[in-house]
């Protein structure tokens, strides 16, 4: 019993020590996004609280804690309470197969990417529990628009993500870093890398997607009724979904830990740090959309979705498998 | 083995008690929610006997799709008005074929039970099982070369039924104006722009 108990305590450690850096760096994050936004619109953007406003986010925090939950009368209590829980909770959860180095990874399953691909699938259920749970219409309005647009998007993400599979031969995050080693996948699969980023920011309700929480018809879309230190949840899980995002794109196409060339001085830089990098690199684009595209109508949305980037990623598929096919480039797996 | 044995019962503790509330729960978005906890609980056992990609295709079809779908048709029903149409009041037709469903159920599951008692038999005749490969590359490794036949069917069936979705709600509407983007972007001011002069108590006819 002692010996599962220790298992148990080493597994917590590792968990915490992988936590509390993503905690921290969604706080920092947060403080890029808005910084890259000012920048853009030739404002400051935070700059007061801390060196630079770094501790900005930090002092936001510590004001929504303070804040008094409000809870609707006529809100489902429960569901309405598990809406930012189960946001949040799944946001943090996927961090656990995204390997940082070859080693320092929390849990290398067969399986990663379907292991990703489904935790940011079950993503919608806190926008939709959340939007229901307040009854009230704007919430309700937001919610079905965000389930619409999530579902959509993941279908096309699904098969950007064959995409590279084919080429890998493997669902193993570890397999998919390792087989980039001669060549990133955004050079061959540059076309796959472009529809993943924007089905990506459809995936996470950024703009120019944001329709779920358009300011302008729906007041704060699933979030309106929320406030305090729920609504900070929600908003931490967002982020933490965009950074995931990014740590995916990363992986797919940028060769996650793998340094730019493997040549003597640059690959003396530990693999973690180009891990971050290539992360940080994918939110500043993230960021720079946010400020310079305006807001996609619905019905364009859909359309983008279900008639371009469906079928797009469709053909670009059977080129790829073509393409391997007929060189006899398919992986042969180890098997 | 104790750790394991644990987890098994979690989850299916979990699993039983979700599929009941399903059932029993007044609010019809409540089962819903039942029923994902159901479906999430039954992924994860599939991953504890090892069938890893079983459980995540679970995850990613019926929880990340099916039941978003479900719970859309569910949240927009009015629910309290199906309750007086369905169980107070005439004759409901919904019992009976209910009962032939159930029972058609419980006999399928009685054989599945029964066949149990063969499993070693069953086992032992397939090769693929006791090799060290993952089992997704069994799958893989199976699919399109030994069953591509029943593969392609059951693609040609749900494609089928697609399509005959479609065709249902598929309604053509008169006077609706759509944006045809090509058109959108090949206008120019010169060919788009006009001046005309207008004879009062006239007026000019605009956007014909």
């Amino acid at each position: 019993m002692i010996e599962y108990l220790n298992i148990l305590g080493s597994e917590v450690y590792k968990i915490l020590f992988l936590l509390l850096p993503i905690l921290v760096s969604v706080a920092m994050v947060v403080w890029l996004d808005r910084r890259v936004w000012g920048l853009v619109q030739k404002r400051k953007g935070p700059n007061v609280v801390g060196p630079f406003g770094l501790l900005q986010t930090l002092a936001d925090a510590l004001k929504y804690i303070f804040k008094e939950i409000i809870i609707p009368a006529s809100a489902n209590k429960a569901v309405f309470i598990l809406a930012p829980i189960v946001t949040m909770t799944l946001a943090l959860v996927a961090w656990a197969v995204i390997p940082m180095s070859e080693k320092l990874v929390l849990s290398d399953i067969n399986v990663g990417i379907l292991y990703l691909f489904a935790v940011s699938s079950l993503g919608v259920y806190g926008i939709i529990m959340g939007g229901w749970a307040s009854n009230s219409k704007y919430p309700f309005l937001g919610a079905i628009r965000s389930a619409a647009q999530m579902v959509s998007y993941e279908v096309s993400i699904g098969i950007i993500i064959i995409n590279v599979l084919l080429c890998v031969g493997s669902l193993n995050l570890k397999d998919i870093v390792l087989a980039q080693k001669e060549l990133w996948y955004v050079i061959p699969l540059f076309p796959m890398f472009v529809l993943f980023f924007i089905s990506a920011l459809a995936e996470t309700n950024r703009p120019p997607f944001d329709l779920p929480e358009a300011e302008a018809e729906l007041v704060a879309g699933y979030q309106t009724e929320y406030s305090g230190m729920m609504y900070a949840m929600f908003w931490l899980g967002e982020y933490a979904n965009i950074l995931l995002m990014c740590a995916m794109g990363s992986i797919l196409f940028l060769g996650g830990w793998l340094p730019i060339i493997d040549i003597y001085p640059i690959n003396l830089i530990p693999s973690p740090i180009w891990m971050i990098l290539k992360i940080l690199f994918l939110f500043f684009l993230f960021a720079l959309i946010k400020a310079i595209v305006p807001r996609y109508r619905y019905d364009q949305l859909m359309r983008l979705g279900w008639k371009i980037f469906l079928p797009f990623s469709l053909i670009y598929l059977v080129l790829t498998a073509s393409f391997l096919f007929y060189f006899d480039k398919l992986p042969k797996g180890n098997f | 083995m104790l750790f394991h044995s644990v987890f098994f019962y979690f989850f299916s503790v979990i699993a039983i008690f979700s599929s009941l509330m399903v059932i029993t729960s007044r609010n019809t978005v409540n089962s819903v929610f039942f029923l994902i906890l159901d479906f999430i609980s039954v992924g994860c056992l599939f991953i504890m006997v090892g069938a890893e990609f079983l459980g995540m295709i679970i995850l990613i079809v019926y929880v990340g799709a099916v039941a978003v779908l479900f719970l859309f048709v569910v949240m927009m029903l009015n629910v309290a008005e199906q309750k007086q149409s369905w169980f107070i009041g005439k004759k409901s037709t919904h019992i009976p074929i209910g009962l032939i469903v159930s029972v058609l159920i419980l006999l399928e599951l009685l054989v599945v039970v029964g066949g149990w008692k063969y499993k070693d038999d069953l086992m032992s005749s397939s090769t693929l099982i006791l090799s060290d490969i993952s089992n997704t590359h069994q799958l893989g490794l199976v699919m399109y070369t030994d069953y591509i036949l029943y593969f392609q069917l059951a693609g040609i069936i749900l494609l089928l039924s697609m399509i005959g979705a479609i065709l249902l709600t598929f309604r053509k509407r008169t006077g609706v104006k759509k944006q045809s983007y090509f058109n959108q972007i090949s206008r120019n001011p010169s060919s788009s722009i006009e001046l005309r002069d207008v004879e009062s108590n006239k007026g000019v006819k605009i956007d014909d």
